[in-house]
């Protein structure tokens, strides 16, 4: 099983002790970052207070190429659930769904796009790559403060006794509760609006029914995001993706919106599972798990200080998600990557100085496409806070005028037309489409 | 399909700490809450308004962070669970 990973001995007896590179946290960016550093001859030390990918939760899908950057053709060997061949948005009224979809089995040659994954699974895999590199990954550990001195981080404390463990650099991937970043002052409050709430179920089904609702072969897999009634017309997006023989079906709000509802979270997944056309996806399932999470939303303009004398951040705890393509996981696996590469260089240099880590965020920056999507979209949370309408009105109005257009009553093309146009007008002014559309083009 | 919340929070695996690892940081300060976001906010219901206090059913907690941001007091002392605590996901 690889989520029996053979921890090492000296797991349980933590002493005073020191490494090249300490890293806060066992998940995708943290293990990246073990992976490479050890690779490259360091010796680092992950501190993981659960045990790896027992306590993360994401949709989920792994993006192929940033994560075969650090793990080579991990799909061969590692516990991937599909081959994600068709990706749909559903934009969902009470009673209607107006579908966008794409599918090639293209994606799946080659190197394929992506795969479905559970984090419990895929997370321990990455530990054991990271272990049989050469890092230390040491489980039931949780730090609670960043040691300093002066301005410069010289390790952390753990909760275990006598548990402080030092290195000349850290790097932090806590994940989305910032606490040591925060602690650190690298990160300022977080607000409701800064992060979406996410529940999510995976849902046993036998592979065949599976493969058969969504129109799937073996391996391959489908996802479906949905927009509009799926979270109550509150800002959010839920989702549904195939696993091997489960569903993963979750629902994000931000928690900006949540909190002007008395919905709960449980009471947002109870609503969106019972919608007809989801319901008829995961009927006569088994709840295997029910989880939550949080996803950073505050992008562009809520990125932490990423560097520090001694110090990076990555993956979640950075904040580097894309909340519009649903991209966190490749961000963290670049990231831990690019900080542990710029950990190396450190200690080629044997300047663990900001001046040196500061290229950690700069190769990120410049060699990362994606991250620079983070700006592209910095507006892209706030916009349907300005624009309702796109998450009421205009649901509704695609769904009239899909329904209009394909019903056959007697009715003219035109004057269906017409109807369409007028029922638009009732909905929002000229004005307020107008506006709402150009503030959408500025957005792209 | 088992539909209610408690039937889900049984599903999952936890290894229960003596002691709550979330602290309200003055009690008394709930008492004048009127929103009480954490009741509503929170996934695993751990929060309960009990007569005259606030409830904090700590062994239920999966761990999101939703409380502490929601919180209009800031009156959480939030922060994980001890090493080796809290819930563990098996699929996540």
């Amino acid at each position: 099983m690889a989520s029996e990973q053979p921890f090492t001995a000296q797991a349980d007896k933590l002493d005073r002790l020191e490494f090249d590179v300490v890293i806060v946290g066992g998940g995708c960016a943290g293990l990246a970052a073990a992976t490479v550093c050890a690779r490259a001859g360091l010796r680092p030390i992950v501190l993981e207070r659960g045990r790896p990918g027992n306590k993360n939760v994401m949709g989920g899908v792994l993006y192929t190429r940033p994560t075969a950057e650090v793990f080579g053709e991990f799909w061969r060997e590692a516990p991937v659930e599909r081959s994600v061949i068709e990706q749909s948005l559903w934009v969902l009224t009470e009673d209607s769904a107006l579908k966008i979809g794409y599918r090639s089995k293209a994606f799946a040659e080659g190197t394929p796009n992506a795969f479905t994954v559970l984090r419990a699974r895929i997370d321990a895999w990455f530990a054991g790559q990271a272990a049989a590199a050469g890092a230390l990954v040491v489980p039931n550990t949780k730090v609670e403060e960043v040691l300093r001195d002066g301005e410069r981080v010289i390790g952390v404390r753990t909760s275990r006794p006598d548990g402080d463990v030092y290195a000349p650099v850290t790097i932090i991937c806590e994940g989305v509760n910032p606490q040591l970043t925060q602690q650190l002052g690298m990160q300022g409050e977080i607000e409701p609006r800064d992060m979406s709430s996410v529940t999510k179920e995976v849902i046993a089904l036998p592979p065949e029914v599976i493969q058969d609702r969504f129109h799937l072969a073996q391996d391959e897999g489908a996802t479906i995001e949905l927009f509009g009634d799926s979270s109550a017309r509150l800002l959010g997006l839920a989702w549904i993706y195939t696993n091997r023989d489960t569903i993963s079906i979750g629902v994000g709000v931000s928690l900006n919106d949540y909190v002007k509802t008395q919905v709960t979270p449980h009471d947002m997944l109870q609503r969106l599972k019972a919608h007809p056309m989801v319901e008829a996806l995961v009927d006569g399932g088994e709840v295997r798990e029910y989880s939550s999470h949080m996803i950073p939303e505050g992008g562009w303009n809520k990125l932490p200080q990423l560097y520090g004398d001694g110090v990076m951040v990555c993956g979640d705890a950075a904040m580097l998600v894309n909340a519009v393509h649903r991209e966190g996981s490749n961000h963290a696996i670049w990231s831990g990557k690019l900080a542990a590469e710029t950990a190396v260089l450190a200690h080629e240099r044997g300047d663990f100085s900001r001046r040196t880590l500061a290229n950690y965020w700069h190769r990120l920056y410049r060699e990362v496409p994606t991250i620079r999507d983070l700006r592209k979209y910095r507006y892209a949370m706030t916009y349907p806070e300005k624009h309702r309408a796109v998450l009421g009105a205009y649901p509704d109005l695609a769904s009239y005028a899909a329904r209009e257009m394909l019903t056959v009553d007697g009715v003219t093309k035109r004057e269906k037309e017409w109807r369409i146009l007028r029922q638009a007008l009732r909905a929002r002014s000229v004005f307020g489409m107008a506006y709402d559309a150009i503030e959408a083009l500025r957005l792209i | 399909m088992n539909e209610g919340l408690a039937d889900k929070l049984y599903l999952l695996k936890y290894n229960i700490d003596d002691e709550s690892h979330l602290v309200l940081k003055n009690p008394e300060r709930c008492k004048k809450c009127e929103s009480r976001e954490c009741i509503y906010r929170c996934p695993a219901e751990v929060y309960s308004w009990e007569g005259d206090h606030l409830q904090i059913a700590f062994e239920n907690c999966v761990e999101c962070g939703v409380c502490k941001i929601v919180c209009p007091d800031c009156n959480i002392d939030w922060r994980y669970p001890r090493g080796g605590f809290g819930v563990f996901f098996k699929y996540g």
